[in-house]
């Protein structure tokens, strides 16, 4: 069986069909070429397929296309504005946290989540990192990962 | 996964009414648990109804004695809710602690008892704190709730819709969390309303139980040393991976005492 729906991608309105267990991952990889999204463990617990559903992260290897009918998703891919990197991004570049980067998207998308969890308040080190629990760095490279957050943190917050 | 069709419903009546026209359909709330179930074959329904589009289902209200959240509020809600964390900062925690952020905007509270997962958080809160199950035909009380592994009261097609907790005047939940998953290897919540003390235990056994020894000391002294010298039998607990029965046992008494701790702190 297939189902129909509409969505708004990255700011673009996207009408579509696909089959009942189509998985949000899976049609943003395979059928709108938006890669950027990864699949990591495909088990729940990695975050490298995180999006942002209305404004909030969650992973979308554990998410059906058809549940995303009328929603507004978010992928990296939809981060950076007229050429210039949402300021999450260019504190990762900044403070070199990615390494072989395949946790990076979910990274960034998990993180803006945390300052907007946070807006206003002054992020500190523990809770940046506790609230990282749903992704997983296998380069272990998670010091420079959580400077990052912490800096974009403040520019956000100034934004 | 295999084939399945997916319809969303908009109300109760309309879930139902999908429900009754399927061969052998299965609800979805936030999918947390059934959709990795899915993927892994483990499970084969003929349809899968979505419950997310139905408003009715979601909301917390909070009286002077009771606080009830509707089946499909997410984890994240209840933990962030400042009428649940004024009124049971237990209940609030214990949401802040399933799984992970991501996990916590789609999970809710009646997915994860109508699948009485052994290992999951808030089947602890129900039994610790005497919380009622209403489904769109009856209620259920907490002890009559859980059965087994992966098993509760509810008959084929019946729908939990909210989950009222009575407002304990202390409560504390001490969970001992798998470090890669975040489910329960033991978690504990204890709570005292006037004589009445309750001690909920999760992730320990086939499902949901509480120890009625460590509630008879702890009505005479809510204290954490009331509880330490307390263990239950090993002989019906979980064994895997993660731990052994006889590690999970001693960590009931642990995670007990850190609650009580918690509760009067």
């Amino acid at each position: 069986m297939t189902v129909k729906f509409t969505m708004t991608i990255n700011g673009k309105e996207v009408q579509g069909e696909t089959e009942d267990r189509t998985l949000l991952v899976q049609y943003l990889r395979e059928h709108l070429g938006l890669t950027g999204t990864h699949v990591g463990c495909d088990t729940t617990q990695c975050g490298c397929c995180t999006v942002h559903v209305d404004g909030l992260p969650m992973k979308s290897c554990t998410m059906l296309t058809a549940q995303a009918d009328g929603k507004n998703i978010t992928t990296i891919e939809g981060l950076a504005k007229d050429g210039e990197l949402h300021p999450m991004q260019a504190a990762f570049r900044e403070n070199h946290a990615l390494q072989c980067g395949f946790c990076t998207p979910g990274m960034v998308m998990s993180s803006i989540g945390i300052v907007d969890r946070h807006k206003g308040e002054t992020l500190d080190e523990k809770t940046v990192r506790h609230e990282l629990e749903g992704n997983i760095c296998r380069c272990t490279g998670y010091h420079n990962i959580v400077k990052a957050v912490l800096a974009a943190s403040e520019v956000m917050n100034k934004a | 996964m295999y084939e399945f069709n997916y319809s969303k419903a908009s109300s109760v009546d309309e879930a139902k009414t999908l429900h009754g026209k399927s061969d052998d359909p299965k609800y979805m709330s936030g999918g947390m648990t059934l959709l990795p179930t899915l993927k892994q074959r483990l499970a084969q329904p003929s349809d899968v109804i979505d419950l997310a589009g139905i408003s009715e289902l979601v909301g917390i209200d909070v009286t002077s004695d009771t606080v009830t959240i509707k089946a499909m509020t997410p984890h994240a809600v209840v933990a962030s809710s400042p009428e649940v964390q004024k009124a049971i900062p237990a209940l609030a925690k214990l949401a802040g602690g399933i799984g992970d952020p991501m996990v916590r905007n789609r999970g809710t509270i009646g997915g994860s008892l109508a699948n009485s997962d052994p290992a999951a958080d808030y089947p602890a809160a129900v039994m610790g704190l005497n919380g009622t199950i209403h489904t769109d035909r009856r209620e259920i009380a907490a002890d009559d709730f859980f059965l087994g592994l992966f098993e509760t009261a509810l008959e084929d097609g019946e729908m939990i819709t909210s989950v009222s907790f009575p407002i304990p005047d202390k409560a504390g939940y001490m969970k001992f969390p798998n470090p890669a998953s975040r489910y329960c290897v033991v978690g504990v919540m204890v709570s005292q309303k006037g004589s009445d003390v309750r001690v909920g235990v999760t992730g320990a056994g086939g499902c949901a139980f509480r120890v009625p020894d460590m509630e008879a000391a702890l009505a005479s002294n809510f204290a954490p040393e009331a509880v330490a010298d307390i263990s239950i039998p090993d002989d019906d607990l979980n064994s895997d991976i993660h731990a052994s029965a006889e590690y999970r046992a001693h960590l009931v008494t642990v995670m007990a005492k850190r609650a009580v701790a918690e509760a009067i702190a």
